[in-house]
């Protein structure tokens, strides 16, 4: 279990764990914006990219469309995209997922999952998950479409 | 609806629109309406005077009088870390958060030193601080600041060191 060191102590300079490189990826099981839950081990042995990201974030809403097009291109190789939602409530996610047209599962996300990923105080971020659960990637920040298409190749090629 | 919740879903669905036309859209009046709603509604917009850096405000909090501090974003990010000291009003992009905010200061003098953040999203992209700040101002307060968060929460405080707590 990837132990996420997340001390905060006033005034002194703290750690932050941070999901790295090649640890697996921090187990959850979270709400669907339906209410069902989702847990993210059981996608082990697809390419998983796991987004975290809120309906109001400008940049995390310009990386929705490219989302859906990867899933749709890469869906079939084993690729699913997760996103989670720092939203305060399922509402305005549910609606922006209809009007985005997205398909893929949107959790949402909690206090403890984005401190489990070595905190999430900033959107988007995203992590690439191997087959094996292991993180290949993180990205801070808008990142260009071709970043993680890149990457996504890499990790569904045989 | 909040003229703000009307200007941040048509930015949302704008952009989407844009993304599936592109060639169209550079050449239409509604892409020049769309850079100019962006250009106004975002953190960018807020005077240069109405800011304040964390690092002053870190010296502030190290005095005597202390600002109210709002958190205007997202309540997951508040619980993991925030300010020490500061309250959670709610996303002020929403009329939810904006209520909070009006509730939360309605009883207090217009000359109250509030320090409103956010730092959800690198500043000039932002969308809770500017309608905080604007909501205030039209209030009648006048000393209000607006912490600027240049990248966001974790990079610019944080990772700095500066006074955290978490929690609800």
């Amino acid at each position: 279990m990837l132990a996420a060191v997340y001390q905060l102590r006033r005034g002194s300079p703290r750690r932050r764990g941070t999901a790295s490189q090649n640890v697996l990826a921090p187990d959850f099981t979270l709400n669907t914006i339906d209410g069902k839950p989702l847990r993210l081990s059981d996608y082990r042995g697809k390419v998983a990219l796991l987004d975290f990201w809120a309906t109001w974030c400008d940049p995390c809403r310009e990386e929705t469309p490219h989302f859906v097009e990867l899933q749709k291109k890469y869906g079939d190789r084993g690729l699913q995209i997760i996103g989670v939602s720092m939203d305060d409530g399922p509402e305005p996610v549910r609606t922006f997922y209809q009007q985005f047209q997205m398909n893929y599962p949107v959790v949402m996300g909690t206090a403890a999952t984005g401190e489990a990923y070595g905190g999430v105080l900033g959107l988007p971020i995203a992590f690439l998950i191997d087959r094996d659960g292991r993180i290949l990637s993180k990205h801070m920040g808008a990142t260009d479409a071709s970043v993680f298409e890149n990457e996504i190749r890499n990790l569904l090629s045989p | 609806m909040l003229v703000a919740q009307r200007i941040h879903h048509f930015t949302i669905y704008s952009r989407f629109i844009m993304s599936k036309n592109a060639s169209i859209a550079l050449f239409s009046p509604f892409f020049i309406l769309f850079c100019a709603v962006q250009l106004f509604s975002q953190a960018s917009a807020i005077p240069a005077e109405r800011q304040i850096s964390p690092e002053g405000l870190v010296k502030i909090l190290q005095g005597k009088d202390k600002p109210l501090l709002f958190q205007v974003g997202s309540h997951t990010m508040y619980a993991q870390a925030h300010i020490s000291g500061s309250e959670y009003l709610g996303s002020a992009s929403t009329e939810t958060g904006l209520q909070q905010l009006r509730k939360r200061v309605e009883s207090l003098p217009k000359s109250k030193s509030i320090v409103l953040y956010c730092g959800c999203c690198p500043w000039s992209r932002c969308p809770n601080v500017k309608p905080a700040d604007d909501a205030l101002h039209a209030l009648g307060f006048t000393n209000v600041k607006v912490l600027y968060i240049a990248n966001n929460f974790g990079t610019d405080w944080v990772d700095k060191g500066y006074p955290v707590e978490k929690g609800e």
